[in-house]
């Protein structure tokens, strides 16, 4: 396909949408799917023959919708009336009353207007209203123009400066600045140069990019090759947990159907420029998200991290200069380059530019994916969008950042969500994950837990990762199962401040988090633990035979 | 480089060994395809074991001590055959922080079994996973194949020895 061609295709898909008068978005993402979303596509197609409306409605399977507490989820436009729930049984009855005779079931409506209320989706402005396994609705509603103005337009460099200009940040968690990432990469005289999409979301909890990829894997594609363009890269890799079996599915289509039409391949768009993609699964490591490491599982190797520098923009897969992008951060590139740094970095806060994708659960009465712009505070995730605490509990901590993040407690709940902000309260953005605590949720649990799953996952590269975190995890389980010290908390923030220092990578480094921010903000309840022998929370992990059984080597 | 007639290799012919050559000259017998190739071996056999992981050293020229290395870093490859029934607790976030430990527990204790082990009688397998991605419907838990959302110690037993025909 040409760029000419490309901005017909759109207009001819477009007229192709509105001539439905009514179209049905069924959510078929992992958390619907699971709990029967295919069953109920198949009704509401059945429903629209039976009932001969199949000419002015159109049935589609989507995305992510948001609201995943209340799956499978179903929105009608026009109107984008939410329907919660949704069962093959009431498919006919939505059909026979709202398109028929144009009259909503009010009931079965989702009737929490405020989740949306806060959020901005610009990453996810399509996801839930486009079909992810048609390229055509990806084009319906602008794809790959992005990738056709920066061909045709603008110099590698000029997209390179735009990135900059937007002052985008990685979202994989650390927040480096993509602009400046990019720079170095293309600035590198060696070639081949490689491009590697990370989605190895590997955080317990957090699934914010598994959604991406399963609502619109094209602007992932299309920001992938607008990064390939800009520093010089023929060949992209999109690294991805096997865990994710719809995931690896989509992506895997899309990357097909874009080579179809000249998206991807030889003489992308009709011009010189030629890049290929290919899929990468992961096998269940958590450390493999990290920089090096994700380089060394793509190269067939155990997913161990190495000291930098080098670094992967200098010397990455087999040695060649090689840019590592999130996804997330790869489907803010087109929006950029369409409407331009300046739209770009007028969204968000002053100090940190666009959004952020979060996966909201734990005890909050509306978990699911939000994206909210950056300086949104965490009360009012918690709060207006999260709809607060469920059963009257009250309260306790938000958990930021995964099991490397940090517990902060309420009197943080005016803080900003941006990189600086987080990583000063003690916790970090990570890949985007919220977890509400309530006052059941016992603090010295929380903490062993996270421990675990980091000793778990360490690589065992080096000693205060692997022996550090063991030993942290020993004295949490001693202060659970009732022979915890009080000397033993001033040990564990030693050992903790050590292992952040010197670790050799970043799961080392901010393992300490969950431990040092509990330690912090909930003392009082590590005390108790030690001197009343009390779980203030009543866990049932504490003080029982099976909590004594726990690792305490 | 390891043939479907090779003599010194203990594997039966059949149609996965099939799938497994194809995928090995598919990736043109490349050692970084390791990774790719132990995907196709378990998917095919539902399991790594040692002749397998030998046949693939052997097919790759890699050294065994490096094949065993890669599939025991993962927590993706098994290396023991599951039982004929398989239910995988989630212990993301989501889970833990709704409780999904306990019913683990109770699970265990009910069907005298630990986790990452099977039955003695070989009927049933308990895994644990972290994050199967539905964390809206916590605690999950997957009994061959069919996501439990919501779960509670009863309806999983329930559900469990439903599956199992007791």
């Amino acid at each position: 396909m040409r760029p000419e061609e490309l901005h017909k295709s759109a207009e001819m898909e477009q007229e192709l949408r509105t001539s439905y008068k009514f179209r049905i978005n069924v959510c078929c993402s992992s958390g619907c799917a699971h709990f029967g979303a295919l069953k109920v596509l198949k009704a509401f197609e059945d429903a629209v023959k039976e009932f001969g409306v199949e000419k002015i409605c159109k049935v589609a399977r989507t995305g992510c919708i948001g609201t995943c507490s209340v799956g499978p989820a179903v929105m009608i436009e026009p109107g984008d009336y939410l329907y919660e729930s949704v069962t093959p049984e009431m498919a006919k009855k939505i059909v026979s009353e709202h398109i028929v005779n144009g009259r909503p079931i009010k009931g079965n409506l989702y009737s929490n207007s405020d989740f949306f209320q806060k959020q901005l989706r610009i990453v996810l402005r399509d996801a839930g209203k486009i079909d992810p396994l048609r390229m055509e609705d990806y084009i319906a509603v602008g794809g790959y123009s992005a990738l056709a103005k920066a061909l045709t337009t603008m110099e590698p460099a000029q997209v390179i400066a735009a990135i900059s200009a937007s002052g985008l940040r990685g979202r994989g968690g650390a927040g480096f600045l993509t602009g400046q990432k990019w720079n170095f990469v293309a600035k590198s005289s060696t070639t081949p140069k490689y491009i590697v999409a990370n989605l190895d979301e590997g955080d317990p909890g957090v699934f914010a990019n598994r959604t991406l990829a399963e609502a619109d894997p094209h602007s992932i594609l299309e920001g992938m090759a607008i990064a390939a363009y800009a520093i010089g890269s023929e060949q992209g890799y999109i690294y991805i947990r096997s865990e994710y079996p719809l995931g690896v599915q989509t992506l895997k289509k899309a990357v097909e159907q874009a080579k179809t039409q000249s998206f991807l391949g030889e003489k992308v768009l009709g011009t010189d420029f030629r890049f290929d993609v290919e899929l990468r699964l992961g096998a269940g490591a958590f450390v493999a998200g990290e920089e090096t490491a994700i380089l060394a599982s793509i190269e067939g190797r155990r997913a161990m991290p190495r000291p930098r520098p080098p670094y992967p923009a200098v010397s990455g897969l087999w040695g060649k200069p090689t840019l590592i992008n999130n996804v997330e951060t790869l489907a803010n590139v087109p929006l950029i380059i369409l409407n331009g740094s300046a739209w770009f970095s007028k969204i968000g806060s002053p100090v940190c530019s666009g959004t952020k994708c979060f996966s909201l659960t734990g005890k909050t009465n509306n978990p699911g994916l939000i994206e909210v712009p950056m300086g949104t505070t965490l009360g009012e995730v918690v709060y207006d969008i999260g709809g607060g605490v469920p059963e009257g509990r009250k309260f306790k901590a938000v958990l930021v950042g995964g099991p490397s993040g940090g517990c902060l407690p309420e009197d943080k709940l005016n803080l900003p969500i941006d990189y600086d902000s987080l990583t000063k309260a003690g916790a970090i953005m990570g890949s985007g994950g919220i977890v509400v605590l309530d006052d059941k949720s016992c603090m010295v649990d929380t903490a062993h837990f996270f421990t675990d799953f980091c000793v778990d996952e360490s690589c065992g590269k080096c000693v205060p990762c692997r022996v550090g975190l063991t030993k942290a995890r020993g004295i949490l389980a001693g202060i659970m199962g009732g022979e915890g010290r009080v000397e033993d908390l001033e040990k564990l923030e030693k050992l903790m401040f050590l292992a952040k220092d010197v670790s050799l990578c970043g799961l080392g480094q901010t393992a300490a988090n969950p431990i040092l921010t509990t330690l912090n903000y909930f003392k009082d309840e590590y005390l108790k633990h030690i001197v009343e022998k009390k779980c203030p929370a009543g866990s049932s992990n504490c003080f029982n035979k099976q909590g004594k059984g726990m690792n305490t080597k | 480089m390891a043939t479907k007639g090779d003599s010194q290799s203990t594997m039966k012919f059949d149609k996965r060994l099939l799938s497994l050559d194809n995928a090995l000259k598919t990736h043109r017998y490349q050692k970084d395809s390791l990774l790719e190739v132990l995907h196709t071996a378990q998917e095919s056999y539902g399991f790594l074991d040692k002749d397998i992981m030998a046949y693939v050293a052997k097919a790759l020229k890699l050294p065994a001590s490096h094949v065993f290395g890669v599939a025991t870093f993962y927590n993706f490859f098994k290396l023991k055959k599951p039982g004929a029934h398989v239910v995988t607790f989630c212990l993301g976030t989501a889970c833990y922080v709704k409780g999904s430990e306990d019913i683990l527990k109770k699970v265990e204790t009910e069907f005298k079994v630990k986790r990452g082990e099977s039955t003695v009688d070989g009927k049933l397998s308990v895994f644990t996973t972290r994050c199967i991605g539905a964390c809206a419907m916590a605690p999950n838990a997957i009994i061959d194949e069919n996501v439990e959302g919501r779960a509670t110690s009863e309806s999983i037993i329930k559900k469990i020895k439903e599956v199992k025909g007791d």
